[in-house]
């Protein structure tokens, strides 16, 4: 009898059937509660303060004041926009992790411009040029790794992160020749004095005009990976080379010109942090969103109204993050385990809404 | 429809959770009460880092920072790694929103975009450690501060001209071959200076002395640094010195057993056998100079250079362990002498450049060869020697 007993594990991990909508949405609020309470718990066992106390600490730091909700706001347009450019990629499952340096190629062409041609070029000239250059930039930065993969089947992933590498070395170099004074390392801001080919401010506001920008190209991503042809394209060849080749999709075709598009989009987050942010460049300027860019589109399963939402999330827990450092004098890193915790626990949600969980039954001899 | 619906919950669940935290604010007092340092006056004084504790920089200022603010009973606030970017400026504005009468930034990149902040906020101080354009650009609320910290690496410098000599003397090494190394992040005149002035220092106790300097592109980058301060070893440099942040160069001396002069405070803990002395900044003084200065009401200056006598300039203690002997009173008599004025550290008769002694040399147009010496930190705080010496070689000057 018992030679015969098959060992049953204690749970079996089930794919689900489709869940209701409802259910899904009790899943996803249930996994942030459970994320604030465990943050909570962490708080006190490791600093003694009152968990209440550091998420209003956070919500005050994300959008506390005006200007806070402005630099909120032009945070997430930045973010916002290279996610949008990573997307088209993603989607068509060509891994583009290279955002980081095609935004950072982009940013070095805007402010190549603005230095070169800044005081000699009239701005109606001046800023079309920008645009072309950013542009072409950061999609050449896109297009090489995306014709290799499509012409001699190279890995994307590999080379599209060593192209980030190449682009920082380009940018340390170029910021060495033009560095402020000699031998700093330093560009500082440039044309401080005319402001020459900076972006406008509208109404006062240093990044309303960025926020327009990014709003504009998050309903055309949204318009045309649902109802233009390419959109469409670029689903079946991210679900089955084979199945695209099958319908006459021309593959190479939609890789070369996809990744044109991803990188055109980083061309102009480019352009945004140097002409209409920082008005300068350093190696940082992209400050790592290039990667988080990566997580954003994921959370937001490639949707770009979605992305309006996890590029919120994200950009607010880091804002958050630095307000509880300032007021609590706590260590930065806090603030890190804190987001990290709390993404955690929204990624592991989108596991229980896929799956289930089945427990071993302990009456099932009974039952046979 | 249903896209409709999935974004409302999401919105409803955002709002959910902000809510929740806001209901928890209402019954809390304000955040200010979680500030740790007694509030004595209604002074505010927001500090931005370009880091945070673990730079051996930053932690620098933010340990004096928040000395001078508990010593004068002010409000401490401060927001670390800021990057130099339009953060900074960002980070500026959001202290004066909450109040600050006084904002400090530490790093020198930080400087363009404080002065925009300053420009749109005539009413609050705005100073900056090791900027170079306060007395250019002419506003009353910018302000730049330095140290004369070439006369503590000169104090250093006599330091490791005094091992060379003990070396020399017990057989290990000739005169021709005190070779000193030296790894500087890069190759302006913030970095000119501090390396010229130690190597005078060791000159003026070892006159055969020569150095070799090999530059990292960073101010922080532990491998490069520990990598450059190798290959000096590799060229029979017999002793080293940095001026980089991270502890790379110090480690990589212990490991050889390398005599080494540090920066940035002391790295005996991690060098017993070979550090020598370390000289630093201490920003106290100027934290307590500009903030008196605003609770009187009394301008302050557009640049500000401490020296020895005023504390900014520290020296470190001596590590018998690796140090000469004599070092301590050799340092006391030079100190002397530089207070005196008996000891110039650019004193133009004790070096040349391409075998020729300067006479004369224009920096922003003003003459500053004076008195038989390179008047350093005069025309502005921030250093500006960046003559290539004769007996120091720049291995690369990429950067």
């Amino acid at each position: 009898m018992s030679k015969n007993k098959i060992h049953e594990p204690l749970f079996h991990i089930v794919k689900r059937g489709s869940l209701p909508l409802w259910l899904s949405w009790v899943i996803r609020i249930l996994s942030v509660v459970a994320a604030l309470v465990v943050c909570g718990v962490v708080t006190i066992v490791l600093t003694g303060e009152n968990p209440i106390k550091i998420y209003s600490t956070m919500i005050d730091g994300a959008i506390g004041s005006e200007r806070r909700i402005w630099s909120l706001l032009q945070n997430v347009a930045i973010l916002l926009c290279i996610s949008l450019a990573v997307t088209p990629a993603f989607k068509m499952k060509f891994w583009n992790i290279g955002a980081e340096g095609q935004v950072l190629m982009g940013g070095l062409a805007t402010a190549a411009c603005m230095i070169y041609f800044g005081e000699s070029l009239h701005p109606v000239i001046l800023f079309p040029v920008m645009i072309i250059a950013s542009i072409l930039a950061s999609a050449i930065w896109a297009i090489v790794p995306a014709f290799f993969k499509a012409h001699w089947n190279t890995n994307e992933t590999l080379f599209t992160l060593m192209m980030n590498y190449i682009a920082m070395q380009l940018v340390s170099y170029f910021v060495f020749l033009h560095s402020n004074p000699v031998g700093s390392g330093k560009i500082g801001i440039i044309n401080s004095a005319t402001e020459a080919g900076w972006l406008p401010k509208l109404g006062g506001h240093t990044y309303l005009f960025n926020i327009i920008i990014v709003a504009v190209l998050t309903i055309g991503m949204y318009i045309y990976l649902k109802y233009n042809k390419h959109g469409y394209e670029i689903s079946v060849v991210g679900e089955s080379e084979n199945t695209a080749k099958y319908i006459g999709i021309n593959v190479k075709k939609v890789i070369l010109r996809t990744m044109f598009l991803s990188g055109a989009i980083c061309g102009i987050a480019g352009l945004l942090l140097v002409a209409g942010t920082d008005h300068s460049i350093a190696k940082e300027t992209v400050d790592s969103r290039g990667f988080t860019a990566i997580m954003v589109s994921w959370l937001a399963k490639f949707n770009p109204i979605y992305m309006i939402l996890t590029s919120l999330l994200i950009v607010f827990l880091e804002k958050g993050a630095g307000q509880i450092s300032t007021d609590f004098g706590l260590n930065d890193s806090f603030a890190e385990i804190l987001t990290g915790i709390i993404i955690f626990f929204i990624i592991g949600s989108e596991f229980f809404v896929n799956y289930t969980i089945k427990f071993r039954q302990k009456d099932k001899e009974v039952s046979k | 429809m249903k896209k409709l619906t999935r974004i409302l919950a999401i919105i409803l669940s955002l709002a959910l959770v902000f809510g929740l935290a806001a209901c928890g604010n209402q019954s809390e007092k304000p955040d200010n009460e979680e500030s740790n340092l007694p509030v004595a006056s209604d002074l505010k004084v927001g500090f931005i880092y370009l880091h945070d504790e673990n730079s051996t920089y930053d932690n620098n200022f933010i340990k004096a920072a928040k000395a001078a603010c508990e010593a004068l009973g002010v409000e401490y606030v401060a927001k670390v790694n800021i990057p130099e970017s339009a953060e900074c400026k960002e980070a500026a504005l959001d202290l004066v929103d909450s109040g600050c009468d006084i904002i400090f930034a530490d790093s020198f990149g930080h400087e363009p975009y404080i002065i925009e902040a300053a420009k749109e906020c005539p009413e609050v101080q705005f100073c900056h450690a090791t900027g170079t354009n306060a007395h250019i650009v002419d506003l009353p609320n910018f302000h730049n501060a330095f140290a004369s910290i070439y006369e503590g690496r000169y104090l250093a410098g006599v330091a490791a001209g005094l091992k060379l000599n003990e070396m020399i003397e017990a057989g290990k090494i000739t005169a021709e071959e005190a070779k000193m190394g030296y790894v500087g992040a890069w190759t302006y005149a913030e970095v000119v200076s501090g390396y010229t002035s130690f190597y005078l220092g060791a000159k003026s106790v070892c006159p055969s002395v020569t150095m070799e300097v090999q530059f990292t592109g960073s101010w922080y980058d532990e491998m490069a640094e520990k990598e450059a301060a190798e290959l000096l070893i590799n060229n029979k440099c017999v002793l080293i010195s940095q001026h980089a942040d991270s502890w790379g160069a110090p480690t990589a001396c212990e490991t050889a057993g390398v005599p080494n002069v540090s920066y940035n405070g002391s790295t005996v803990s991690a060098c017993p056998q070979t550090f020598i002395i370390s000289s630093r900044i201490n920003w106290e003084p100027y934290f307590k100079y500009m903030i008196e200065s605003v609770k009187n009401g009394t301008e302050i200056v557009d640049d500000w250079c401490g020296g020895i006598d005023e504390g900014s300039v520290e020296l470190s203690e001596i590590n018998t362990q690796a140090a000469a002997a004599g070092t301590a009173e050799k340092i006391e008599e030079v100190k002397k002498g530089l207070a005196d004025g008996t000891i110039k550290v650019f004193d133009s008769n004790t070096f040349t450049v391409n075998g020729e002694a300067v006479t004369s040399y224009l920096v922003e147009d003003t003459e500053v060869i004076k008195d038989g010496q390179f008047s350093e930190s005069d025309i502005r705080s921030a250093p500006y020697f960046d003559l290539k010496i004769d007996g120091i070689k720049l291995l690369n000057e990429a950067y």
